[in-house]
């Protein structure tokens, strides 16, 4: 049978012939993916096994990498947007926004207060639905599809919010330069608003469904932890990390978009393991919850909905036909003859699995000479082999959904 | 007492002399380039110094550099942050165009395992000593490395779509 799977001299072909177990059995090998309903995503893993435990594991991925960092070589710059939405594409709005404030500290544009707040509640709006598809995920793979079911039309309510905002669902491409490319419009505050009511009753409810449930305590808990120490030198960051007891969180150590003004805790488990990963996932939702109604609290009055930059913000298309400079800062835009500082910007959001980074070198010219995406994903992804030895196979599927590895984001 | 610049710089040319060079702060972050012969030792030295605590290597990636000299054309840039001191370094390490080799950091930070993998995938570089240096994200049968600047981005026979609208031409860049 393995000698199907694997050419003869793969090491796992050898490790089955030489190992003998006392009662005779034989060890063997399964491939888990690279398209299988339990992976949630394209990536395989072979897996060596001894009955129903998993010895070793090695994962293949890059099924659905497209290249981003590539074709960014050959975008201008607001171009990329579209290629940060694919990235993870449960949280769009917050690659987005990450990528725009990139170009912010290039440009050394500041944006007024109130974009700054519109954008904490986008963003905090994005971790939500983030948080909300892993932990109840993690509930279907345990065996409860409903609380999935119960919580996922709220993904749907975020969504409609969205397409107030920018038109679009779920690759948002959201954001100019600077702001919005339109005013928040009064309907999307509407739903906002009917979303802060209806959702927290829900969220409240899956929760009670799950934290002290018997069944999904005693298929999470101890399994797949992971010590703090190891977990930095994994390179975690984000919830899986702060799971572990780590308060390391890039809104607090390093707040961008002016999340200093907003009260909130890290939410921060013990173990590591998968349980804790689910209530520090629960918990945030909770902090994410209070930013919006302190944004919206403390929005500025006006309607102030992006920065005074006409080099780089598009101006409005009846300005275009009717006035000259509006004309000649439209086409420059467009053609991308706007000159940007040579420098070289790192820039960090807490994307919903992390530190979401970007490495950006310019050389002057319309596109970016170099754009590196720290994709958190991809990072602590190469910690799964070591998570998941030793443990059964229904564990890894378990390990696998908490640690929320987005294919998009492990592949770019 | 927050960790100066000054004190990094100090205490790394204390120790490596004229091999660690250009430091400079640009917007919020301070960076350095190091001779990449001795990039191991720096960054063992900025990860274990009781006062520099570099502990977390945030980033690594690779940068392709045709137009520099001969033994600057690729450089790999690593980010450190220390969270105790919440300070972040960027070091660039230049090395040579046409055998583009440095030496591992996957003993040093677990973590750089997949992202050395990734930029040898991408720019060809060898590191040294990792463990099991192979591609990553591009097939196994692949022979270029895709991210060099002279690796066309599309197919250059492609007649319907021209590229000078769309990114980067001579005239422009």
């Amino acid at each position: 049978m393995s000698e199907l799977l694997l050419p003869p001299e793969h090491r796992y072909a050898k490790i089955i012939k030489e190992r003998h177990n006392e009662d005779g059995s034989e060890l063997s090998i399964l491939n888990l993916g690279p398209t299988h309903p339990a992976t949630h995503g394209i990536f395989q893993n072979i897996l060596l096994m001894d009955g129903e435990k998993i010895l070793e594991a090695e994962p293949t991925i890059g099924y659905i990498h497209r290249a981003f960092e590539k074709i960014a070589e050959n975008r201008p710059f607001y171009q990329i947007t579209p290629l940060t939405d694919r990235m993870n594409y449960c949280s769009s709005p917050i690659n987005n926004m990450g990528w725009w404030m990139t170009l912010e500290k290039l440009l050394d544009i500041k944006v007024p207060k109130r974009v700054d707040y519109l954008r904490v509640i986008v963003m905090e709006l994005a971790r939500i639905t983030d948080h909300l598809i892993c932990n109840s995920i993690l509930g279907v793979d345990t065996g409860a599809y409903t609380g999935f079911l119960y919580v996922f039309q709220f993904r749907e309510k975020v969504y409609e919010i969205y397409e107030e905002i920018c038109g679009a669902r779920l690759t948002t491409n959201m954001g100019r330069i600077g702001g919005f490319e339109r005013d928040w419009s009064p309907e999307a505050f509407r739903k906002l608003d009917i979303f802060l009511k209806d959702f927290p009753v829900a969220w409240k409810e899956f929760e009670n469904l799950f934290e002290r449930n018997r069944i999904f305590i005693d298929r999470t808990v101890n399994v797949g932890a992971i010590s703090a120490e190891k977990a930095m030198a994994y390179g975690f960051t984000g919830p899986n990390l702060r799971a572990a007891g780590v308060d390391y969180d890039v809104r607090v150590a390093q707040p961008y978009s002016s999340y200093e003004d907003f009260d909130f805790i890290v939410p921060v488990g013990k173990s590591g393991d998968t349980y804790d990963r689910f209530c520090v996932r629960n918990a945030e939702v909770w902090e994410s919850l209070s930013i919006i109604r302190q944004a919206l609290d403390k929005m500025p009055e006006g309607n102030e909905y992006h920065a005074e930059v006409p080099e780089y913000y598009l101006p409005p298309k009846e300005d275009v036909y009717h006035n000259m400079e509006s004309l000649i800062y439209h086409f420059k835009i467009v053609m991308g003859e706007v000159p940007v500082p040579v420098a070289e910007i790192y820039h960090a959001v807490e994307g919903g699995n992390g530190e979401l980074g970007f490495y950006l070198v310019t050389d002057g010219s319309r596109t970016p000479y170099r754009l590196h995406f720290r994709r958190p994903c991809f990072i602590y992804y190469q910690a799964y082999p070591d998570m998941i030895k030793g443990s059964m196979l229904s564990d890894a599927i378990v390990i696998l959904s908490s640690l929320n590895v987005i294919a998009g984001e492990l592949d770019a | 007492m927050a960790l100066e610049t000054t004190e990094i710089q100090e205490k790394l040319v204390e120790t490596f002399g004229s091999k660690v060079l250009a430091f400079n702060q640009d917007r919020d972050i301070f960076s350095f380039e190091a001779d990449s012969d001795i990039i191991t030792a720096v960054i063992l030295f900025l990860k274990n110094d009781p006062t520099l605590r570099f502990h977390f290597l945030t980033d690594l990636c690779g940068v392709h550099y045709p137009d520099n000299e001969e033994n600057k054309q690729f450089a790999v840039v690593y980010h450190l942050h220390n969270w105790y001191e919440n300070k972040r370094i960027r070091i660039k390490s230049f090395i040579n165009g046409s055998k583009p080799e440095i030496k591992t950091i996957s003993n040093i930070f677990l973590c750089s395992n997949w992202m050395e993998r990734e930029t040898y995938d991408f720019f060809g570089i060898n590191f040294i000593g990792h463990p099991q240096l192979k591609r990553i994200l591009n097939m196994d049968e692949m022979i270029s490395f895709p991210m060099r600047k002279e690796f066309p981005m599309e197919d250059s026979g492609r007649t319907d779509k021209d590229d000078r609208y769309f990114g980067r031409t001579t005239i422009n860049q």
